[in-house]
């Protein structure tokens, strides 16, 4: 093999060596994350999953999947006072519209809802941040309810 | 050494040929045992139970009857359309079903709505058609209180008003499977995967008592 190739492959082992480091500290830095999902996945089993589904497929045209990032990202706030006080309009996920009705979740504390959200967005979604009780709770002012 | 290996392959076949053919459901629920008189000698014949006549209107607005299910067998079940609990899970489950069986002539699905109020004919046909269901072989159908009430007890299904559960009506989320001659042959909890997955082999069981 010529002397050329040995360097470039060998640069681009360290390469990869390098990714592969950096995104194991990631996930190092996101435990409380995981932990945070983890106490979701066992509320959103007993409050959502009949509706959603198991793997946030939701069904047919009644009940929405939840695995669109976009949406997401774009109600971030928004999704806390979607779990406190239900949601009633027509509304579009992955191009498609829903507009049945989801009932509101009053037994669901401010830290209860960080943990579901945490759980969806990074489980069903590809987020990889936490929702923090803090934040559930400025949202939940927020919603004009 | 080769010789034992076809002897066995054999028997393992004939075993289950066995086991397949010898298999039927049986017929649930109490059972009468009533005297006759044939060609003037007294017999005695069992009464099985079975579900009674009944007539409801569908998600198209239409009369359907017990006669609608004759020579077929038969998913039925009780729900409601703004049912927050068991009955998401329940319908996706008999969906994998009606996906299944989609426009096999020889099988239905009946719905029932306990919520007599509010599941109008157009409420169930929005519902049907949000499901995925498009033809005339998932029927979900509306009825008075005291009709549907008492048909689910004639499938063994609890249902009550409630105001103190959510969504107002609390049920049991069987699925139910009748035979041509509307015994109930099998229930089969909907909320549960390995009993769902049961009744779908059930379901080609019964079927074979037909061919
Ligand atoms: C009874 C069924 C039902 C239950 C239970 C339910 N939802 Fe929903 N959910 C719906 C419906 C229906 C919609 C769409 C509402 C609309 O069209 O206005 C929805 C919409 C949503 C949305 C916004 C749309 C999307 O797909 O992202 C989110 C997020 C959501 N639900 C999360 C949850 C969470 C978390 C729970 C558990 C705490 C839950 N839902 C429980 C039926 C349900």
């Amino acid at each position: 093999m010529n002397n050329r190739y040995t360097i470039i492959l060998t640069s681009i082992g360290v390469l990869i060596m390098l990714l592969l480091h950096i995104s194991s500290c990631q996930s190092n830095v996101s435990i409380q994350t995981a932990q945070y999902a983890v106490n979701g996945q066992k509320l959103y089993l007993s409050h959502c999953q009949n509706c959603h589904g198991s793997k946030g497929e939701g069904l047919a045209q009644l009940y929405p999947p939840l695995t669109d990032n976009e949406y997401f990202k774009q109600n971030r706030a928004k999704l806390s006072c979607i779990i406190r006080y239900g949601m009633k309009e027509s509304i579009i996920i992955h191009g498609k519209t829903y507009k049945n009705q989801m009932p509101a979740n009053p037994q669901l504390t401010e830290l209860d809802i960080a943990y579901i959200l945490t759980y969806i967005t990074t489980n069903f979604g590809t987020s990889d941040s936490i929702y923090r009780h803090e934040e559930v709770k400025e949202a939940l002012k927020a919603c004009g309810i | 050494m080769r010789k034992l290996f076809f002897a066995g392959m054999i028997a393992c076949i004939a075993f289950t040929a066995c086991q397949s053919t010898s298999t039927t459901l049986p017929i649930i629920g109490q059972r009468d045992a009533v005297q006759k008189e044939i060609d003037g000698k007294i017999v005695t014949d069992t009464i099985y139970h079975r579900i009674p006549a009944f007539s409801f209107l569908n998600q198209d607005s239409v009369l359907i009857s017990d006669k609608n299910f004759d020579q077929k067998i038969y998913v039925a079940n009780f729900f409601f359309t703004h049912c927050p609990s068991i009955c998401p899970t329940m319908q996706r489950n008999l969906l994998k079903a009606y996906e299944k069986y989609k426009n096999d002539e020889r099988i239905s699905f009946l719905s029932h709505s306990i919520d007599f109020k509010y599941d109008q004919p157009h409420v169930l046909k929005e519902y049907a058609t949000n499901l995925g269901v498009n033809n005339e072989q998932w029927q979900f159908v509306t009825g008075s209180k005291a009709a549907i009430y008492s048909l689910a007890d004639q499938y063994f299904v609890y249902t009550k008003e409630d105001s103190t559960v959510a969504g107002g009506y609390d049920h049991s989320g069987y699925l139910v499977l009748v035979d041509h001659d509307k015994h109930i042959r099998g229930a089969y909890d909907g909320t549960n995967k390995e009993q769902v997955s049961q009744l779908l082999k059930d379901i080609d069981i019964l079927l074979k008592e037909y061919e």
